[in-house]
């Protein structure tokens, strides 16, 4: 115990202290006040300033507090005291149970399996989302080419400008290979990273409210691409267009993709939640979605590079599905292969 | 009802509806209060002006980079296409990005677990099971604001600029926000649907100094063998059955933080309840050793499991 350190005042202090609770607060409070220091540093952030000593002793340091308060609960009426020992406690017991991992480490353990891992987590979802965008797909392709009114329905006008039904085959052709506009392709993928990366995240969100809103925006998406596939698709340029689109699209739908299925996974761990509370079962899916949409942020900054520079730089068919097949590989081999050897090692 | 883990009648907060007890890992409950629904507001406003402002800093950079150029290139350089202008708008992008998504995450990742809002109204973020506060549950409670709040404030003000904006958009958009806004009002912990999902709550920061010894003096006079005060004063057994802890506590409150006057009206209280002549120029000495014998008294029932409220319920 520390009252091995204390000076002669103090001991005079104990030895006269009329109540037994005040005799145990006066022999203890060297070590609280010792804790409450090195606490106060570390909030500050300046933990690097503690000495070797202080970092060791403070779960020590901890444990004996979390002691003292239970005794003062039992044994003390000085309210001072016990609201003093309750603060106290509260702080060191964040920094004893903090967020221990550095965001180097966190970030390490993210692309070192864990990122892989949530993914594998949320297979069955990833096959819903995947249903959906293809079912969203035909439907936008069928619509249109039963009415091509449709197409303006589905469209925004910023797309429609020249590629609209009826459009000539150059026309189009020189959406695909246009070699104009080079200039200013930086600015142009960081656009559409940030307008993406705030899709892919609306389609995580809306996944709380029991995943029917998740859904709907993949469908509405996907159907705007079918319907686009058709008007290349009726002057023959349908491998152009899929090629053109795969460059980058192959990155950017699947991160489209798993965001969806990320927001599938916390709507149906709501409604569904098995044998959990509601809560707890929102609380552990939300986790597990929250790792796979921060891998997703990643791989949209690959799309938007690949979209703004890689597309108009790279104007030869074969060598956009090259690409686009080769990141699709990637990072199918990345999620489904690697990292699967390590059981439920935790990052 | 989950009675508070120490002494079950006082009262720690302003609103004892938001009391909680968070169990540590090592078992010992320890008492957290939730944050109120209007420090939560005042702490995200703090947050959106520190955003707004770091926005404005970075564009006001830029314009100052680009107002180099121009001065050092001679005109027109800046605006080209592929000149420094489209570096900085790059540049401008990803930071306004950042600000939005990266300055709620970083702060909350931290040892404090708060942004600066939260700091300046003293909550921070906490997970809800009292176990550790992970990466995870920062990331999911904080890509959750985006349609909280971010999307339909920029839908709004986007279409109100654009001109697009029916009636009924605006309504509706108004009504999505108002849903997410309100949300934490709707229940008792307080909490948006982004901790709902992340498994956190946001909670009160507690950071009280240790006061020093209630009643110094009447230790001083102490007899450490019987712990009965040898002074001036003593009070038989009746003069102390008349009070409980709650006026133990409320004595000690006085004796800590009471003005002279304060501490004259209670003595005439306390002589008048105890049959005591109140004397004049001694008030202290006896509150103290008043407080001493109480306190001793009640602390010794304590001790045999007894407890005594206030001065309403039986003597122990």
């Amino acid at each position: 115990m520390a009252s091995m350190a204390l000076d002669p005042t103090m001991e005079q202090a104990i030895e006269t202290a009329a109540l037994k609770s005040d005799r145990f607060r006066l022999e203890r409070e060297a070590d609280w006040i010792r804790l409450e220091e090195i606490v106060t540093k570390m909030e500050k952030g300046k933990a690097r300033r503690l000495s070797d000593e202080d970092v060791l002793a403070l779960p020590t340091l901890y444990r004996t507090l979390l002691s003292s308060l239970s005794i003062a609960r039992e044994n003390s009426l000085d309210a001072g005291l016990i609201d003093y020992l309750e603060g106290l406690a509260l702080r060191s017991y964040f920094l004893v149970y903090g967020t221990q991992t550095s965001f180097g480490r966190w970030l390490k353990g993210f692309f070192g399996g864990g990122w892989s891992q949530a993914i594998r987590d949320i297979k069955l979802d990833i096959w819903i989302a995947l249903f959906v965008m293809i079912a969203g797909t035909l439907i936008g392709y069928v619509l249109v080419a039963g009415d091509s009114d449709w197409y303006y329905a589905l469209v925004p006008g910023n797309f429609a400008d020249t590629r609209v039904p009826g459009a000539t085959e150059a026309a189009l052709r020189e959406t695909l290979f246009s070699t104009k506009e080079h200039d200013g392709l930086g600015v142009f993928a960081a656009y559409l990273f940030s307008n993406n990366a705030q899709v892919a995240i609306l389609a995580f969100a809306l996944g709380f409210a029991f995943a029917v809103p998740s859904i709907l925006l993949l469908i509405h998406n996907m159907a705007l691409l079918g319907a686009m596939l058709w008007v290349f698709a009726q002057r023959g340029l349908t491998v152009e267009f899929v090629g053109w689109l795969s460059i980058h699209g192959t990155t950017e739908l699947f991160a489209i993709l798993l965001a969806g299925a990320a927001g599938i996974h916390v709507g149906r761990s709501i409604a569904f939640p098995g044998s959990k509370s509601h809560l707890t079962a929102a609380s552990d899916a939300g986790k597990r979605a929250a790792l796979v949409m921060a891998g997703v942020v990643i791989m949209l900054i690959c799309a938007g590079l690949l979209e703004g520079f890689a597309r108009q730089l790279i104007n030869d068919t074969g060598l956009r599905y090259l690409v686009g097949g080769a990141m699709l590989t990637f990072w199918l081999v990345y999620f489904f292969v690697f990292g699967r050897n390590r059981t439920g090692a935790n990052p | 009802m989950s009675s508070t883990a120490t002494d079950p009648w006082i009262r720690r907060s302003a609103n004892p509806k938001l009391d909680r007890i968070m169990v540590s890992p090592e078992g010992v409950p320890l008492n957290v209060t939730v944050a109120t629904a209007g420090a939560r507001a005042g702490a995200l406003t703090l947050d959106i002006l520190i955003i707004l402002g770091l926005i404005l800093g970075v564009s006001l950079l830029g314009l100052l980079v680009l107002w180099g150029f121009e001065s050092a290139f001679g005109d027109g350089i800046a605006l080209e296409d592929s000149g420094p202008l489209s570096v900085v708008a790059v540049l401008w992008i990803i930071a306004v990005f950042l600000f939005r998504n990266a300055y709620f995450l970083y702060f909350e990742l931290g040892d404090r677990a708060a942004t600066w809002g939260k700091r300046a109204v003293g909550i921070r973020v906490a997970a809800r099971d009292g176990g550790r506060l992970t990466a995870e549950a920062v990331i999911a409670r904080n890509i959750i604001r985006d349609i909280e709040l971010f999307l339909p404030l920029m839908f709004l003000t986007s279409g109100e600029a654009d001109g697009t904006m029916t009636d009924f958009t605006a309504w509706a958009g108004f009504l999505w926000v108002l849903m997410f806004l309100l949300f934490p009002l709707f229940n008792k912990d307080r909490l948006r649907c982004g901790d709902l999902i992340a498994g956190t709550w946001v909670i009160q920061n507690v950071k009280r100094n240790l006061d020093g010894v209630v009643a110094p003096s009447a230790e001083l006079s102490a007899d450490p063998v019987t712990g009965k005060t040898a002074s001036r004063y003593e009070f038989s057994d009746t003069d102390l059955s008349v009070y409980g802890e709650f006026e133990l506590q409320t004595l000690e409150s006085v004796l800590r933080t009471g003005t002279d006057e304060a501490l004259a009206t209670v003595t005439t209280s306390i002589c008048n309840k105890i049959g005591w002549e109140p004397g004049s120029g001694d008030e202290r000495i006896f509150l103290e050793a008043y407080y001493t014998a109480l306190r001793a008294k009640l602390e010794r029932g304590m001790r045999f499991g007894k407890r005594r409220k206030d001065k309403f319920s039986k003597d122990i």
